[in-house]
């Protein structure tokens, strides 16, 4: 507690504090929150009267704004006109957007030009090897992977899959090498650390959505803005990864490396980096599936591949031909998830001693890479280039009747409880409605305020800044009254997905079943393109903002129930059992054990849906939520760089303003 | 049969070899000057078209037969990118998309600046098609209530259209943020008690109509012809005050009804100029509503894919496209 206590500065106090220790339940001394909370209220009963006299208590007020749109537009019309000619564009963005187009255009037609049977067979050999030859679980991966290849296939899928493979080749290879490099430096010199965590922070809290359109205005839409954006949204996982592993080495490994007078490099090539091997490759595991989701989204500005077929499908309202281009990208995912988390768990094993020694190290390299050529050639001799026509089936009929006797049975034929679209307009109605107004009528500096109390309380004094600053920011780009819209329907949201989110969590916790079944089908959700709820979601619950968050319900629910079970199910077995033999009922366990000894893992569920609730809000914008989401669709679609980047930008503050009031800090993570 | 180099032999390996080539890469190239503004000789050459697709279905149609016919008669590569209307100016600008066969007039601004500033970008005369905008009821209401085809008389039936999102107004349902829409101005001129509610894609804004047509339920939309869904859905055009000359000229001021748009084809100066026969071709295509309509209902209805629905109506139209040749 002592870490962030602050000493409360001498002068008397004004007025008590506003605000009760948060609930009877927390035996916590009421005092160092009066004290924490005293040099606010100070400040906040010298200011505020002092800015409602001067601006009035109603919506942000008109003269602390600044007038962002039109520079913006200015400058968009300016790179428009001068794109072709300015120095900097001509010698430095060109020759990167350039060469993104022809690395990705090359690869792409060296698997395309390959043919399915060499690929497939590569992939498969690939995995098997990285699984180990002789294991059961290299047979295993084997399989996955042969599933997954002839799936995409099958589907109809295999040059858009090989496109989206391509892009992702050369992504999380340049995400790699620059997470890589900035994870070292981060790893070697503790400046550079700090200048890079916060920076990372920000990062990963932003919407991916916000990276778009800037890079379409430098680099137009198409194959460049895509990868660059992939590469900045999957860079930082293999940077702080690479950071913490190399932090991470064992003192003794060094001081033995240095006593045999091992040189810097030498410590560092020989010692630290095999070291790290390990947090590396699970870098490498995020950086690729962060790569996949990101491929995905961006097909929005032209990424072409898998995501430009979901895309596509959805403009004939076709979710059948959107889900067999999203199986794809699922099976990818399995497939890269499994294997590199395959590579990195058995590099803790020895090479067995019984083993063939054929089978292993550089010479079961071989082996693959000789089987590989062999049978390829023979396979590409023998069997046309592309995927033959009779092996792929039409999923798109039967998916579709499917989806439309489900929509339209829970839409409206619920007996008693009306259905899906009664249940919506009664959401708008009587939620989101009031929370929208009860927002807008809120004087400007109370929310700002309460942006920085909750600050303070979760994560100190930085957090508090940072929170009032987003909040106050949200106002000056003058957006204040969208982004509370949008703000009420990411609490909403946020509300209705953590409510759902325990429970399930909870019921999973306690019946293995339950969590078996859900498992795959989480997994599922995770990795599936947003844009194929989209239908759906709108046949069930209407054009309009209660469809925006049940869409963002829908994706951040699978996080926080994953979260959530695996809190409950860290809970010391002890003290369970002891609850249990005091013959505590099952409910007793839950909220008098589990429930108090997990908080750090809720909080954390609290905190991952809060971002990826607000992730989803330009994704609403597709469904009808209006407000940000809408403009930064307007911008992105009428290349309105002002509408856009301002939405944009305040998305960014809200994500902001509703991390740091939800985060707590590590010094406070634990009580006492 | 291509035999290729070998398989990578491990993938810390392949990794770091990668990588060097990354590096390798990136050093080259900013050593070796200015770069390819992309618009100047590397395309353009007659042996690739790219043509860019907005997301409606009658444009795609227009891009899967002009590239069935492009590569089977034309020996042309044609290469089809999905883009919205005022994006793909840019791209026309820069070079990277050759052709825009289908355009709405929604994007002003962009044709100013390309067309007349820089002139990068050509217009490539008419499409053939008319298209028109304008709000539209199902037929099943009009039926029901015959003078609500009439602007004056919707304020009367505004309670029908009452949805959670509009409160107590009508609901206007509009279509995704990148179509040309007055609605806004057109409601505040003539004093209608409607709201906008923009649905976001024309994904979701067909979803809604369709369920709200099988359920029989009142609405009122922002809507268009030619367009596939008109084939399976029966709508009636609402009669707004008539458009003449000039009444749009203002976004703010507009209060009348939407134009009659012949939809223009647009192509990249230079690939107008050098593309030889690919270019000839595009500039000729020109058909009609039916035809189009034809096309798109396969792919649309039918869940034909493009090329296939393409192939059918080529094979079947014989003597509507061999005009379009050079």
């Amino acid at each position: 507690m002592s870490a962030v206590t602050t000493p409360a500065p001498p002068s008397p106090p004004t007025q008590p504090a506003k605000r009760q220790a948060p609930g009877p339940a927390r035996s916590r001394p009421a005092h160092p929150l009066l004290r924490r909370l005293l040099p606010l209220v100070v400040v906040a009963v010298v200011l505020v009267p002092v800015a409602a006299a001067l601006w009035g208590s109603g919506a942000w007020p008109s003269a602390l704004t600044a007038d962002v749109k039109t520079p913006l537009d200015d400058a968009y019309g300016w790179v428009v006109r001068n794109r072709d000619t300015n120095p900097v564009f001509l010698y430095f963005l060109l020759h990167l957007s350039n060469w993104s187009d022809s690395s990705v255009s090359w690869m792409t037609s060296l698997l395309v030009d390959l043919g399915w049977f060499p690929v497939t067979l590569g992939a498969l050999l690939l995995s098997w090897r990285v699984g180990g030859l002789q294991s059961r679980r290299g047979l295993t991966l084997a399989g996955v992977t042969l599933g997954a290849f002839a799936a995409c296939g099958m589907l109809g899928m295999w040059e858009a899959t090989m496109e989206t493979l391509a892009l992702m080749a050369v992504a999380v290879t340049v995400s790699a090498v620059i997470g890589g490099l900035l994870g070292l430096g981060g790893g070697l010199s503790d400046r550079f650390q700090r200048i890079l965590r916060p920076v990372l922070d920000t990062m990963q809290i932003m919407p991916a959505f916000a990276y778009l359109l800037p890079l379409v205005l430098l680099f137009g839409i198409g194959v460049p803005s895509a990868l660059i954006a992939t590469i900045i949204y999957a860079a930082p996982p293999m940077a702080r990864l690479t950071a913490l592993g190399l932090r991470g080495a064992d003192p003794g490994a060094m001081e033995a490396a240095q006593s045999l007078g091992a040189t810097g490099w030498q410590r560092l090539l020989t010692a630290r980096l095999p070291l790290a091997r390990k947090e590396i490759l699970l870098g490498l595991n995020q950086t690729i599936m962060m790569a996949l989701s990101m491929v995905t989204i961006a097909s929005v500005i032209g990424a072409g591949g898998l995501g430009e077929e979901v895309f596509q499908a959805l403009s004939t309202v076709d979710v059948g031909k959107a889900l067999a281009a999203g199986i794809p990208i699922v099976l990818l995912a399995v497939w890269l998830d499994r294997t590199t988390a395959a590579a990195g768990d058995r590099l803790g094993e020895g090479s067995g001693s019984s083993a063939v020694r054929l089978l292993h190290g550089r010479r079961g390299w071989s082996l693959t890479a000789g089987v590989w050529a062999v049978v390829s050639a023979v396979g590409a001799a023998l069997l046309i280039e592309e995927w033959p026509e009779p092996w792929t089936v039409d999923i798109s009929q039967p998916v579709n009747e499917a989806v439309d006797w489900f929509t339209s049975h829970l839409a409206a034929g619920v007996p008693v409880l009306g259905g899906t679209r009664t249940w919506a307009d009664g959401f708008t109605m009587w939620v989101l409605d009031p929370l929208r107004d009860g927002l807008t009528a809120t004087p400007w500096w109370l929310l700002v305020l309460v942006a920085a109390v909750l600050g303070l309380l979760a994560g100190g004094w930085g957090a508090m800044v940072t929170a009032a600053a987003a909040m106050a920011g949200v106002g000056v780009i003058d957006v204040w009254n969208a982004s509370l819209d949008t703000l009420s329907q990411a609490i909403a949201g946020v509300v209705v997905t953590l409510l759902l989110g325990f429970l399930i969590g909870v019921v999973a916790a306690r019946v293995p079943v339950v969590e078996r079944l859900l498992r795959p089908l989480l997994d599922t959700m995770q990795t599936l393109p947003q844009f194929i709820y989209l239908i759906p979601v709108v046949a069930l619950f209407n054009v309009g903002r209660s469809a925006a968050v049940a869409a963002a319900v829908l994706y951040a629910l699978p996080a926080v129930v994953r979260i959530t079970v695996q809190g409950l199910r860290q809970v010391d077995p002890a003290a369970l059992e002891a609850s249990r033999s005091l013959g505590a009922s099952t409910f007793q366990q839950i909220y008098q054990v589990q429930v108090p000894l997990a908080r750090p893992a809720l909080m954390l569920a609290l905190n991952q849906g809060v971002v990826l609730v607000l992730a989803m809000v330009i994704v609403g914008g597709f469904v009808g939520s209006g407000a940000l989401g809408y403009d930064v669709v307007y911008g992105l679609q009428k290349s309105a760089l002002g509408t856009g980047l301002t939405a944009g930008v305040a998305i960014v503050f809200l994500g902001l303003v509703l991390d740091r009031t939800t985060q707590r800090t590590q010094a406070k993570a634990g009580p006492g | 049969m291509r035999l290729m180099n070998p398989k990578p032999r491990s993938s810390r390996k392949h990794l770091s070899r990668a990588a060097a080539v990354v590096v390798l890469g990136i050093t080259g190239l900013s050593a070796c000057g200015a770069a390819d503004t992309g618009s100047s000789s590397s395309k353009g050459s007659s042996d690739s078209v790219t043509i860019a697709v907005p997301s409606w279905v009658g444009a795609e149609a227009n891009a899967a037969v002009a590239k069935y016919i492009l590569e089977k008669e034309l020996d042309t590569e044609a290469e089809l990118t999905q883009l919205d209307e005022s994006v793909a100016f840019d791209a026309l600008n820069s070079g990277k998309v050759d052709a825009i066969l289908e355009d709405w007039g929604g994007a002003p601004k962009k044709v100013d600046l390309y067309v007349e500033d820089k002139k990068s970008v050509v217009a490539g005369g008419d499409l053939g098609v008319v298209g028109h905008i304008g709000w539209f009821v199902p037929k099943y209401l009009a039926d029901k209530h015959p003078d609500i085809t009439d602007w004056k008389n919707l304020n009367k039936y505004k309670d029908l259209f009452k949805t959670a999102e509009s409160g107590d107004k009508g609901q206007l349902l509009e279509g995704s943020p990148s179509y040309t829409t007055n609605d806004d101005a057109i409601i505040k001129n003539l004093d209608l008690d409607y709201k906008t509610v923009y649905a976001g894609s024309e994904a979701a804004q067909i979803t809604q109509m369709k369920e709200d047509y099988k359920a029989k339920k009142p609405f009122i939309t922002y809507w268009w012809t030619p367009q596939w869904l008109n084939a399976q859905l029966d709508l009636v055009e609402v009669k707004l005050p008539e458009y003449k000359e000039g009444c749009d000229a203002e976004p703010e001021k507009v209060d009348c009804a939407y134009a009659q748009t012949p939809l223009q084809k647009y192509f990249n100066a230079e690939f107008a100029k050098d593309g030889g026969d690919a270019a000839k071709f595009l500039k000729n295509f020109n058909w009609t509503a039916e035809q189009q309509n034809e096309v798109a209902a396969m792919i649309a209805d039918e869940k034909m894919s493009s090329e296939a629905a393409a192939k059918k109506w080529v094979e079947a139209n014989q003597d509507v496209w061999q005009k379009w040749l050079p």
